[in-house]
């Protein structure tokens, strides 16, 4: 892949704007959709601007197509040549809808049938986030540790690579991408124990290409010559095996089950590692590295060139796994390439992303579990009286899905501003709660979720990562669990739980258009040119995850502690809506 | 009169046969690969147990092989995969449990050429053996808050409960890790080790951890059959089987080297 602004080269000079096309976030769009984030800064904003503020409250529904499926459902449609190729969570079939034809009819659906163990086996939900395009291949995971590569045009399977075990609690639930010939998986699992990694595997062959572990020594987790992290805490040899106790870090999680970024002039990708394992902090004093950490890795070869540990020491189920997009932002008067990185922490840490500096880390969301990022040290200052552990602690922001969970941001170079989906939900954790597994009866935790400050538990913000400041925000009654988009007409699409289609003014927040979908959106909307010519929105409803379990999985809301604490937030969820996967396809008359 | 009240009781004892006769059966969720309790072979005293209870019910027993991991409750038995569970702790409120039909603890596990004497969580030496403890999920079994509390992380040793699923009783590897010399010391739910024991090459020591419990934290469970919320008919059936199948239950919980302790359960009526 040669470098985006070479590709820039023609409508800089014909359109005679200065370096400011060379910006990472102003990348070339051909009205397709190849991988969920959209492009690899991971910025989901769209040049297209036939749908915009002045006419988006005439969108219709154009047509629709149902999974068949009854779980959460996450994914982002891929758009490749006049196909939409959608992935469903378990059991991961992948549909392929040809777009020349009236009302989109199948071209084909490949069905990889994962084991149905994989139910029992696997940890928390079924839900997969998407697949990605390259070189003529879809590419992506299943639930039960696969990485598939299928021929875009017949839907013939080219290779299947087994990247883990079902049977050691591993599963993967991400969305890959392909940078440079590799293609970049994580797995899922850090609650039953499994271990983290992100692989690089050969995008011709299916080969394993690279390994790169959360914990161990520096060889488990490709530490060599090349590393560099900028603070003096990140450094020293095998800190992924002397931050833990004994051999905690052999079961430490740390899972890449989030987005992975890519800049290709500086070679290098970037992802964030899940919290660390067991859940009880006392019981792994230490820094517990690599756990709710950034990498900056080489996608060839996995070489980690910078890490930063977010929430060292995690007490609150803090994952470091959200999306990072790659901006060029004039910061204190220097343009620096950053990457803004929305934490589970509640704060949105914008980086420099070739070094790992922390330039600011600023909360965008309510939260009273840190106090600041010390910007010399790079150490993040926790509010001790939050702390976890074997007690009871009170009224601690956010909850662990976070001031945001994976549900990915938007950023738009027109307005510079992030669109950023997000949670208000507050917590405590107290006493215990007898548990059985396996024929041994243990004790949980019991974590109990609710409303943060307000009273509503989900927002949408724009925010500017510049000045740091909430430009504005709009409340959700649940949280704000589906993706963002943003497009050059200056209107953001998200969804709501319970079942709203959203456009917004990108300007003011102002609520332009919505349409009811049959069951909540947690999935991630995209936006292409039809065939036709025509702009395109295109969603999936189908509600579930962590946060939808309650609908879903059918879950009792009498037990506030199910679903990990979370249905205690979510218990009139199931008034709003009911379960069923549906893509929704809109456009103007 | 007389004969005629006798043929109602006869007319009324054909229809409960056939109401409740063979065509009626227990439908059990169970672990395929979890012994002492069950596996697919049908080797475990759970599987056993099914069997007796069914026999006094006139029932016969269908198994769903459901590995028993977080959402089994909501995934098997709720979705009515199932209708009975064989070993729920009996304070679980996610379903309806019978009367317990034993009560056990943690123990401690050691080799008895070691003769390391350990009775207390307490035990000065615990700071310097390496221990071996079962990650349920990614919480470590009870008795390991205790260690964690008393600063004692470095040398607990996490087995996973769950795996590798793919072997054969994945729990096991636990005890046989104390025979091989892999760990010093075990601290494991009670029925792992008295089965697991029996199995070992080496003869084992068995102590019930003391003290019973620490906080709010207990290391003793009484354990009951479990039903669906508001499967009152069936729950009501199965304790009437559990009260008259008690001394078989008791040699059955022997004969797996079950270690038990009291207060969990009525003692048999002696007339069994």
């Amino acid at each position: 892949m040669y470098s985006l602004c070479a590709r820039r080269t023609l409508p800089v000079l014909l359109t005679v704007i200065a370096p400011a096309f060379c910006q990472i976030q102003n990348q070339p769009d051909d009205g397709q959709w190849t991988m969920p984030a959209k492009n690899y800064a991971s910025t989901r904003f769209s040049t297209l601007t036939e749908v915009n503020t002045g006419n988006v409250k005439g969108l219709k529904l154009a047509w629709t197509f149902s999974t068949g499926l009854t779980r959460g459902h996450e994914a982002a449609p891929l758009i490749v040549n006049n196909t939409m190729y959608i992935v469903t969570p378990w059991p991961n079939i992948l549909y392929a809808l040809d777009l020349t034809k009236p009302g989109a009819p199948l071209k084909w659906q490949y069905s990889p049938q994962p084991t149905a163990a994989a139910q029992g086996v696997a940890c928390c939900d079924v839900v997969n986030r998407g697949a990605a395009y390259y070189n003529g291949r879809i590419y992506y995971n299943t639930l039960d540790v696969q990485t598939i590569c299928v021929d875009a045009n017949t839907g013939k399977e080219v290779w299947k690579a087994r990247l883990g075990d079902i049977n050691s609690g591993e599963s993967i639930t991400m969305a890959p991408i392909v940078a440079k010939g590799v293609v970049i998986v994580g797995n899922s699992g850090g609650e039953f124990g499994a271990r983290g990694w992100l692989a690089g595997v050969d995008a011709d062959t299916g080969k394993l290409r690279w390994k790169a572990y959360a914990t161990g020594p520096d060889k488990d987790v490709l530490i060599g010559p090349g590393f560099k992290p900028f603070y003096a805490q990140d450094r020293g040899p095998d800190l992924g095996v002397k931050s833990w106790p004994g051999e905690l870090w052999k079961i430490g999680g740390g899972n890449a089950w989030g987005w992975v970024s890519y800049d290709p002039d500086l070679d290098l990708i970037y992802y964030g590692t899940a919290n660390a394992s067991p859940w009880n902090p006392d019981q792994r004093p230490g820094e517990n590295k690599w756990c709710s950490t950034l990498f900056a890795r080489r996608p060839e070869t996995g070489e980690a060139i910078w890490a930063y540990q977010l929430n060292p020491h995690d007490e609150h189920d803090y994952d470091g796994v959200n999306e990072n997009i790659l901006l060029d932002l004039n910061i204190r008067g220097q343009m620096r390439k950053v990457l803004a990185h929305p934490d589970r922490n509640g704060r949105m840490y914008i980086m420099d992303r070739g070094t790992g500096e922390v330039l600011s880390a600023e909360p965008f969301a309510f939260l009273n579990t840190s106090f600041g990022v010390d910007l010399k040290t790079g150490k993040l200052n926790v509010n001790q009286a939050k702390s976890t552990g074997y007690k009871t602690t009170r009224d601690m922001c956010p909850a662990p899905p976070g001031g945001k969970d994976w549900q990915p941001s938007a950023f738009s170079p027109k307005t510079g501003w992030l669109y950023v989906p997000h949670n208000n939900l507050c917590f405590e954790m107290q006493g215990t709660q007898a548990n059985y597994i396996s024929g041994t009866p243990y004790l949980g935790a019991t974590v109990r979720m609710y409303a943060g400050p307000g009273g509503h538990r989900g927002e949408f913000s724009a925010y500017d990562p510049v000045s740091n400041k909430t430009i504005w925000m709009v409340k959700e009654i649940f949280p704000a669990w589906s993706g963002a988009l943003v497009t050059a007409g200056d209107v953001v699409f998200y969804g709501t739980m319970d079942g709203w289609f959203k456009a917004l003014d990108a300007r003011n927040g102002t609520l332009l258009w919505q349409f009811k979908v049959g069951s909540g959106i947690i999935s991630q909307p995209v936006t292409y040119k039809g065939p036709d010519g025509k702009q395109y929105l295109a969603v999936l409803s189908g509600v579930g995850g962590w946060a939808g379990a309650i609908v879903s999985g059918g879950l009792n809301p009498k037990d506030g502690t199910g679903a990990l604490g979370f249905m205690n937030a979510m218990a009139d969820l199931p008034n709003h809506t009911t379960k069923g996967g549906m893509l929704y396809v809109f456009s103007l008359p | 009169m007389f004969s005629r009240c006798l043929s109602c009781v006869w007319l009324s004892l054909l229809f409960l046969l056939q109401c409740f006769g063979s065509d009626r059966v227990l439908r059990v969720c169970a672990d395929p690969n979890n012994l002492p309790f069950s596996n697919q072979a049908q080797q475990g005293f759970e599987n056993r147990l099914a069997e007796l209870l069914a026999r006094d019910l006139g029932l016969n027993v269908t198994y769903s092989w459901w590995s028993m991991r977080k959402g089994f409750v909501r995934n098997a038995l709720n979705e009515h995969v199932c209708d009975v569970l064989m070993s729920m702790p009996s304070d679980s409120d996610m379903v309806e449990v019978t009367r317990p039909y034993y009560r056990s603890t943690y123990v401690f596990v050691s080799r008895k050429d070691r003769d390391l004497a350990i009775r207390s969580l307490n035990d000065p030496q615990l700071a310097k053996l390496k221990i071996g403890v079962h990650l349920v999920g990614n919480d470590f079994a009870p008795p390991a808050h205790v260690l964690a509390a008393r600063g004692i992380t470095g040398n607990v040793v996490p087995f996973l409960l769950y795996g590798p699923y793919g072997e054969v009783n994945p729990p096991s590897k636990l005890i046989y890790a104390v025979a091989d010399g892999d760990v010093d010391l075990a601290i494991v739910w009670g029925p792992f080790a008295g089965y697991f024991a029996q199995k070992a090459a080496v003869p084992l020591e068995i102590v019930q951890v003391s003290p019973e419990g620490w906080r709010t934290l207990p290391f003793t469970f009484s354990i009951a059959l479990a039903v669906r919320k508001g499967d009152d008919a069936l729950r009501a059936e199965l304790d009437g089987a559990l009260q008259h199948q008690c001394s078989a239950i008791e040699a059955l919980l022997n004969q797996y080297g079950v270690p038990q302790v009291s207060g969990g359960r009525l003692p048999c009526a002696s007339s069994h």
